[in-house]
């Protein structure tokens, strides 16, 4: 790994000469909430004012450029009663992303386990992440931030570059020979011994402010041993079955395939939309059998996969505990407590 | 050097069929066949034979008893069936389809000479190999025998390598019998055909009652012998499974030589929908086709 350091004001610079040849995503404030807190969402920019480099979690994570809610697989062209198909990745460009934290690095590097690096990979999925480029931005803990729990907390990879705030500076680690390449157009240094020691001390404050945590310890083994557990049922009577958690999930994968046939009957689409698993038909058969017909059993079979199943693929989990799901829950319901209550603690 | 991003286009990315995990190109394929026969057998189910038409993709489209493929009108939608037919024969696909969706009520209507796209072979098969030299049980409950045909074909082919065979079936009524035609033929290759229905009706001759009946009748009074070399092969209906794997496991058959095929939602085939998870385990990739210990090993399996 490289590091290097820069003035503040060069990142404006190397936004700028970026933004002059290709098409950016960043923070951006898009309102304030009922207490007045800004709300943030990524979204295309041109102009470095609006990128809020210092947001919070967005209520959405930046899965639409990657696993868009919805896109077509493919399309047919009928004709006298004989079809054609066309396949499109529906990846244009390259799409430069201007300041992603380390939860949602880590949440693109386990979809990438799955998605692109298992039997099957997903070429939709692969078009689009092999045309990424990654800033990645330090953040300040929220209260609801549990990824230190999950390990998500730094990003070891799956980024370009990196950057930390150091105060006056930005320290940043490179990982691609692009990013070195377009730090050439700014003014860096080499950062000196001061600088790491710096670099340290602002990562041992950020640790002091996690708040919120989950005990992962043997987590697999006891989500079977607990899987009969009366808490499934109590959090199942408080869930909605809504879907909203695997919406604003980055890790959320899951989807359901329609066709339909065009207006003018001459041609036809397959169409991929994202689903999750709280929704009440998810794992209904023909004929009508539903193998998760109450909201409970629904809701404990996210968790199992989110915090057994995959662990038991991939050996680590697919939560990267950016607290997302509970933020945006209707109905409360958060993982840290939902773990706690199957460890043997109390719904509140 | 202008610090412009180079665009990465992955369809320019060559096919790669012997790495599955570096093939990009085999997600959304789908071989083009034709539905070269429609065969009614009740008023519910219908047999397709599908035929991937390229010749070279007709010689290479090879499957196992109890894998699935995923077969798609286009427009109408796109779901898993199991292969219903003999694997020795090439390139080509018979499919048992009931009645019970827009896919399947769209497909009645459609006749030979159609297009259809298939996706696929998919999923594990039943280890017919490793069952050289001993007895097989197949047990299907209604609409369960239709990924037998195939293990079943296999066993007729092969009949010399087997021991014992049974096939144990059971359906609702007489009405609901499928492969009424052939099974002359299974008893003529010297397969014991032990059918049981649970409504009678006036023509029925043969035994009325549950399978479980019917299978206890073919376990009682063997010597542990025939329960060590038996393999048993099992689908049917969610509610068959336990009482007829706890059957079997009293009798001490092993469990890893219990064989269930599961049926779930499936949107993709290919471990990416995860509409098809029992716990958090793909029945698409490591399924359909599970034995009995890992079954176990499931959460919400049966």
């Amino acid at each position: 790994m490289i590091f290097r350091i820069f003035e503040k004001k060069e990142l404006r610079s190397l936004f700028e000469i970026l933004a002059a040849h290709n098409k950016i995503v960043g923070p951006v404030e898009i309102g304030r909430d009922k207490d007045k807190n800004p709300v943030y969402a990524f979204a295309e920019v041109s102009d470095f004012n609006s990128i809020k480099l210092n947001y919070t979690t967005t209520k959405l994570p930046a899965k639409r450029y990657f696993l868009p809610f919805q896109e077509d697989l493919s399309t047919f062209r009928i004709e006298a009663g004989n079809w054609q198909k066309t396949i499109d990745y529906n990846a244009k460009e390259p799409l430069i992303f201007f300041g992603l934290h380390a939860c949602d690095i880590n949440a693109l590097n386990k979809l990438d386990k799955v998605l692109l690096h298992s039997v099957y990979p997903t070429p939709y999925y692969a078009a689009k992440r092999k045309n990424m480029f990654i800033i990645g931005i330090d953040c300040v803990p929220q209260s609801f931030c549990f990824c230190r729990s999950m390990g998500s907390d730094t990003a070891l990879h799956g980024f370009d570059m990196f950057i930390t705030d150091l105060g006056a500076k930005y320290f940043v680690e490179i990982l691609t020979d692009t990013a070195y390449n377009f730090l050439k157009n700014i003014k860096t240094e080499e950062p000196k011994e001061k600088d790491h020691v710096l670099y340290m001390k602002t990562a041992a404050e950020r640790n002091k402010k996690f708040t919120a945590q989950v005990e992962t310890t043997d987590l697999a083994k006891i989500l079977d041993m607990e899987f009969q557990a009366d808490v499934w049922k109590q959090w199942g009577d408080k869930c909605l079955a809504c879907g909203t958690c695997s919406n604003v999930c980055p890790t959320c994968y899951c989807y359901g395939v329609e066709e339909t046939v065009n207006i003018d009957l001459k041609g036809a689409r397959k169409t991929k939309s994202l689903y999750s698993c709280n929704l009440i038909d998810f794992a209904e058969v023909a004929g009508g059998h539903n193998f998760r017909p109450e909201r409970h059993t629904r809701l404990k079979y996210r968790y199992y996969h989110k915090h057994r199943g995959f662990v038991e693929a991939f050996e680590e989990s697919l939560c990267v505990g950016c607290g997302r799901c509970g933020q945006s829950c209707l109905a409360g319901i958060n993982v840290p407590e939902v773990i706690a209550s199957v460890r043997g603690g109390k719904i509140k | 050097m202008k610090p412009k991003l180079k665009f990465t286009d992955v369809t320019t990315q060559p096919p790669d069929t012997q790495r599955r995990k570096n093939d990009l190109s085999s997600f959304e394929y789908t071989h083009r066949a034709e539905i070269t026969s429609v065969y009614p057998l009740t008023d519910m189910e219908t047999i397709y034979r599908i035929q991937v038409i390229d010749p070279e993709e007709r010689r290479r489209f090879k499957f196992v008893p109890g894998q699935f493929v995923m077969l798609e009108m286009p427009g109408i939608g796109e779901a898993p069936f199991s292969i219903s037919s003999s694997p020795s024969i090439h390139g080509e696909v018979e499919l048992c389809i009931r009645k019970a969706g827009n896919l399947t009520n769209f497909l009645s209507k459609v006749g030979r000479g159609s297009h259809v796209g298939i996706r696929g072979p998919f999923g594990t098969g039943f280890p017919m190999e490793e069952m050289r030299g001993q007895n097989i049980l197949l047990i299907a409950g209604g609409l369960g025998l239709v990924p037998l045909r195939s293990p079943i074909a296999y066993v007729q082919e092969n009949r010399s390598h087997f021991k014992e065979v049974n096939i144990i079936y059971g359906t609702k009524s007489p009405a609901h019998l499928l492969f009424q035609y052939q099974y002359d033929v299974w008893s003529k290759d010297d397969i014991n055909l032990n059918i049981i229905v649970e409504k009678t009706d006036p023509a029925w001759k043969g035994s009325v009652g549950l399978i479980t009946e019917s299978l206890l009748k073919i376990l009682t009074g063997r010597d542990s012998e025939f329960y060590h070399n038996t393999y048993a092969i099992v689908c049917g209906p969610p509610v068959m499974f336990k009482f007829v794997c706890n059957m079997l496991n009293k009798f001490h058959v092993p469990m890893q030589k219990m064989f269930v095929s599961l049926e779930r939602r499936m949107h993709c085939g290919m471990g990416k929908c995860c509409r098809c998870n029992v716990g958090s385990t793909y029945t698409c990739l490591k399924g359909p086709v599970f034995d009995y210990w890992t079954v176990m090993n499931l959460k919400e399996a049966i």
